[in-house]
């Protein structure tokens, strides 16, 4: 009813909230959480682990340090975007290296790089805001803590949206061999290396453009490509589109629920997702050690 | 272009393979052709699955050359290799939960091309695969719930539905029970044979190479290489020197058998 009144009724405050604060703020949580769903895919399949998240694994803090240190130099969008890709990216790396060591993956040592990473990155956010002006403190918590208050029409992020689904829908058959360890995705004839590189950089890049958005949000990469494995999603030519879908919706119900269950004010989206995520977190990983065993 | 069908599925040329400096093969000279089975003997750590691996194309050797139907193995796409020539390694275990009918169609992915869908013909090749290796009835089931030996049975098909000229297997048969060791190397020998494939066995028993193989290769340490037919190969006093350990032959129905001493 209000919304229809707003849309015939151009220049009411009814509509100017629905055109300037709803829809941008909609359209970004859509974006954001398909953003997080498509690089937790993709890191999952990369480090062959269903516990890989972008914040889990400090890659979202790597990208929040990086657009920081842009915004606190006074960088434009475009060295913005480019500064917390640079973070994404190095964390990956960083990530992926020390996780491997010398032998083949092991869960306790990923978790651990990842945690000790993200926890690093925090650290280093914090000494970042308690340099810079008291101005800027107001943002503090978007930066650590996602929040999608202050989001804008997700243009970057749409057209970013677009290509990192493209290009990972049409990898989509060579992930789900890759997901049986390189050694063995070489023998059932894709190419090995190209594929790394090019899943490194669409996480990283997926990563950084959900964190420019709406800050550092956690758990919508670990939790929307669980849940369609366990709705029987298994094949990534399937999950990859649904969790598009899914990691949008889910992260879109989670700021509806942000913004009204203590109305008028109102909770850091992130908080969210990880009252959430944390839950599931420890559930899938006692599950993973029961497996082991 | 000498006409492919004549072509030796595989030619090492002066292949020296190492492992961490160690050399596996010195210069070795081999082909293989369509309709061998060969096997590949040594002790640990002789650098079998080492060999293989260089053998299909996933490690590069050290010097000298390996080729496919002529051409190098390294100039080819990896697409077009896995179509010619397919390899299971040993104990591939999956992260996620997969059915063991897709387990198995990951087999056709060099097959197919980018985001297209295996046709029906896909899945028909893959049942058949499955059936191959009894596990028709499984093709539902989550393979991390599997034994290890159904897994290794489901990565079998899958190598069988990868439908290449070239067979690599690495220990195929370790974690099968003594029936289903006979009967899937007999329906691989048998696959093979019928229908000109040719076959590469890293084996542990020697009596189930000698059973199964008509050609053998054996890994003496330190290089040394030998190879040739089987029944010129496997003679006692060379297995002996083979795994350092005395050996008794004993002649049965069903041929010759070691045991060791």
């Amino acid at each position: 009813m209000d919304v229809w009144e707003a849309m015939r009724t151009p220049d009411s405050t009814a509509a100017r909230i629905l055109w300037e604060l709803r829809l941008p703020r909609t359209a970004a949580a859509f974006v954001t959480g398909a953003l997080l769903g498509i690089a937790g895919a993709l890191m999952q399949v990369l480090l062959r682990n269903p516990l890989a998240d972008p914040y889990v694994l400090g890659v979202s803090g790597g990208a929040s340090f990086g657009a920081l240190l842009a915004l606190l130099a006074g960088a434009g969008t475009v060295a913005l975007q480019g500064s917390a890709f640079a973070g994404a990216l190095i964390s990956t790396l960083l990530v992926f290296s020390l996780a491997h060591g010398r032998g083949s993956w092991d869960t306790t040592r990923l978790l651990l790089t990842g945690v000790v990473l993200a926890a690093g990155w925090g650290a280093m956010i914090s000494l970042l805001l308690a340099l810079s002006p008291a101005q800027q403190m107001q943002g503090m918590l978007f930066w650590l803590m996602g929040d999608l208050s202050y989001a804008q029409l997700p243009v970057a992020g749409t057209a970013g949206l677009l290509v990192v689904a493209v290009i990972a829908i049409f990898l989509s058959p060579s992930l789900n061999v890759m997901a049986g360890g390189e050694l063995y995705a070489a023998a059932r004839g894709v190419a090995v290396n190209k594929v790394r590189t090019l899943i490194y950089l669409l996480g990283a890049l997926a990563t950084a453009l959900a964190v420019t958005q709406a800050g550092n949000i956690g758990f919508v990469g670990l939790v929307a490509p669980h849940l369609l494995r366990l709705a029987g999603a298994r094949d990534h030519r399937v999950l990859i589109p649904a969790v598009i879908l899914l990691g949008g919706t889910l992260l879109l119900c989670a700021d509806a629920l942000s913004r009204t269950l203590i109305a008028p004010r109102q909770l850091p989206v992130g908080v969210l997702t990880a009252l959430i995520g944390v839950p599931m977190f420890l559930f899938l990983l006692y599950r993973s050690r029961r497996l082991d065993d | 272009m000498t006409d492919q069908t004549l072509a030796p599925l595989l030619r090492c040329v002066d292949t020296t393979v190492t492992i961490a400096g160690m050399p596996v093969t010195r210069q070795l000279n081999l082909t293989i052709e369509a309709g061998q089975c060969w096997c590949i003997l040594g002790k640990n750590g002789a650098g079998k699955t080492t060999l293989l691996h260089t053998l299909a194309g996933l490690r590069a050797a050290e010097t000298g050359r390996i080729e496919c139907l002529n051409i190098d193995l390294h100039t080819y796409r990896r697409r077009q290799l896995a179509q010619r020539l397919g390899v299971l390694l040993q104990d591939q275990e999956s992260p996620f939960p997969v059915s063991v009918l897709e387990t198995v169609l990951q087999g056709r992915h060099p097959h197919l091309h980018a985001w297209q869908w295996e046709t029906a013909a896909d899945v028909a090749i893959a049942r058949q695969a499955l059936s191959m290796v009894g596990l028709e009835s499984l093709d539902q089931r989550n393979i991390q719930t599997l034994s290890g030996g159904e897994r290794q049975r489901a990565a079998i098909a899958a190598l069988l539905a990868q439908d290449t000229q070239l067979l690599l297997l690495d220990e195929p048969t370790s974690h099968l029970d003594l029936h289903h060791r006979i009967q899937i190397l007999d329906g691989l020998v048998q696959h093979c044979r019928d229908s000109g494939k040719a076959l590469v066995l890293v084996l542990h028993d020697i009596n189930l190479a000698a059973r199964f193989a008509d050609r053998a290769l054996l890994l003496l340490g330190d290089g040394v290489t030998m190879h040739g037919e089987v029944d010129d190969v496997l003679q006692t006093e060379i297995l002996e020197r083979l795994y350092g350990h005395p050996l008794v032959a004993v002649e049965t129905r069903v041929g010759r058998a070691w045991l060791p001493a």
